[in-house]
């Protein structure tokens, strides 16, 4: 078998076992796993950036507001339906990341991660400004009756779970079949060496800032979808907290590999899930797994995976 | 006619002349050699040349057109090719990939022209090492292989044989010697054995300015060159 079957084969086994997990999980962790593979999903689009491209921005929950909002501010606001809102929510991450990548993408490195969390914040600020509109902090519910997607209500479990595969199948071949291209592999390159990539001809500088776009992009359907499918909009997810999160389940799960953003987002949530049944300081427990993680396995549980098991893992 | 050719060329930090009024001709075909002691702002000027560094001052032809406001990228895409003095290739990915990476710029057939280019460095049974993993030498030969997979008009060369064992360095000359019916050659060279041996001309730099250009056997008779670089003795 070839490397590209190999991968092929390992992801969408994955993919079928998620599909079928669906009609084994019991309730609570169905609804579990519908969660996890959508923030799986906003992980993959930041991992496209920082995975991938090596640009690390601080910002990311920007583009996941930009979907959430864009979805749901137009449905609360024009009617639509979720069909045509999710678009807008696409529409609004697309127009955010193009924005903000060609302002931002002027500096580099540390100036870089600064910009991107300024840009973040005044976006959050934004949401609370106009909370006439957006109900700020208190957030807004987006009714049953509202999320009835072609006569499929979202708001029922297993409708719910297939809404989440189905997007997180899509960002993940996506992302898969763009790092296999050529521009995905100029996006490594620089990743690996920007002034060697560029003294080849490469154009650094729209190549940097498609990854933005793509990057945003995924994380602003990961927004639109989170609200669309646990009916809540609310100015928590703009907060700096959702753009540390995806950067954690990146590097747990293992930066620049396609399968880590599922991974990480797996394993912290039920880390998470686990240590609170156990204590109140479960925050105790899962500081000091993350501590060990980082000691023992500095590339990511995925990094790990390459480095020791599996060569060809993309 | 000429490939490439300056006009006042200049480049300071800071108060510092590195490359100072250059006026230089590059003949399309010719193997040109560019020496200088250290510090004679060789690396510097080529920098300019490729835009690699932002000139202060000055104008650069390319192919009969002024290049002297593009960006480093687009002087690539008209057919430069540049191997860096430090050895600069992409060490996690294959010694492979790298070459590909420079073949699919162009448009090139990565089935065809990399294990041609890997091939004709001697790195053929290396492609799927590592850049990383590869000795220094190799890394050298990498570099210049991605430089020649470009299919360049002009290639310039910065330091290429620093590292090479003896027998990698004849195996350069010839290679160099070969490459010349293809693309116009500018070497950054300190091994003066190389440069006698291939070049056509010689350019000397010395405090940024020219101080002398001639055939080998013309430097080698120059009492300026002698006193600034190759020595009084």
């Amino acid at each position: 078998m070839s490397d590209v079957q190999k991968s092929l084969g390992l992801h969408l086994g994955l993919l079928a076992l998620l599909f079928v997990l669906q009609f084994l999980l019991p309730a609570y962790h169905q609804g579990n796993l519908a969660r996890i593979m959508v923030l799986a999903t906003y992980a993959i689009g930041f991992n496209i950036l920082f995975g991938y491209t090596g640009l690390l921005s601080l910002g990311h929950a920007m583009f996941f507001a930009a979907g959430m909002y864009g979805m749901a501010l137009s449905i609360r606001h024009f009617g639509f339906s979720p069909g045509p809102a999710v678009l807008m929510g696409l529409l609004a991450g697309v127009a955010l990341s193009a924005a903000v990548g060609a302002l931002a993408l002027r500096t580099v490195g540390v100036a870089f991660m600064i910009v991107t969390l300024m840009f973040a914040q005044a976006v959050y600020l934004t949401v609370l400004y106009f909370g006439e509109y957006t109900r700020g902090d208190e957030g807004f519910v987006i009714q049953q009756a509202e999320r009835i997607f072609l006569g499929i209500d979202l708001s029922q479990p297993t409708e719910r779970y297939f809404a989440a595969f189905a997007l997180f199948s899509v960002c993940l071949l996506v992302s898969m079949w763009v790092v296999q291209r050529p521009f995905g592999k100029v996006l490594i390159a620089i990743r690996e060496n920007e002034d060697r990539a560029q003294m080849l001809g490469y154009d650094v500088f729209r190549h940097k800032w498609g990854a933005v776009i793509l990057s945003g992009t995924i994380s602003a359907a990961a927004g639109a979808f989170y609200g669309l499918l646990f009916g809540y909009a609310g100015a928590t997810f703009a907060t700096v907290q959702y753009s540390i999160l995806p950067l954690l389940w990146v590097l747990l799960g293992g930066a620049g590999t396609l399968i880590g953003p599922f991974i990480g987002a797996l394993f912290t949530f039920y880390l998470i899930d686990i240590a609170s049944g156990l204590t109140t300081a479960y925050m105790l427990i899962v500081g000091v797994v993350l501590v060990l993680l980082t000691l023992f396995a500095p590339q990511g549980i995925g990094g790990e995976l390459r480095a020791r098991l599996w060569r060809w893992l993309p | 006619m000429s490939l490439l050719s300056t006009r006042g060329l200049s480049k300071s930090f800071a108060g510092l002349r590195a490359v100072h009024d250059v006026n230089f001709d590059l003949p399309k075909g010719e193997i040109r050699a560019l020496i200088g002691p250290n510090g004679a702002g060789k690396t510097t000027f080529v920098g300019l040349l490729c835009g690699r560094i932002e000139a202060s001052a000055g104008t650069v032809e390319f192919d009969g057109a002024d290049v002297s406001r593009l960006p480093a990228h687009k002087r690539i895409q008209r057919g430069m090719a540049y191997t860096f003095q430090i050895t600069s290739v992409f060490a996690k990915l294959s010694a492979h990939e790298n070459v590909a990476l420079a073949v699919r710029r162009r448009g090139g057939d990565v089935k065809t022209d990399v294990p041609y280019a890997l091939d004709r460095v001697g790195l053929a049974d290396r492609q799927h090492d590592l850049a990383g993993d590869l000795s220094y030498g190799h890394q050298r030969l990498l570099e210049i292989a991605m430089g020649l997979a470009q299919k360049p008009r002009l290639l310039i060369l910065d330091e290429p044989t620093q590292g090479l064992a003896d027998s990698e360095i004849t195996a350069f000359k010839a290679l160099v010697r070969d490459l010349s019916a293809e693309a116009t050659i500018l070497l950054i060279e300190h091994n003066m054995g190389v440069v006698m041996d291939t070049a056509d001309r010689i350019t000397v730099l010395n405090l940024g300015e020219i101080l002398a250009e001639g055939t080998p056997e013309d430097i080698r008779a120059d009492k300026a060159v002698q006193s600034a670089y190759l020595g009084t003795g």
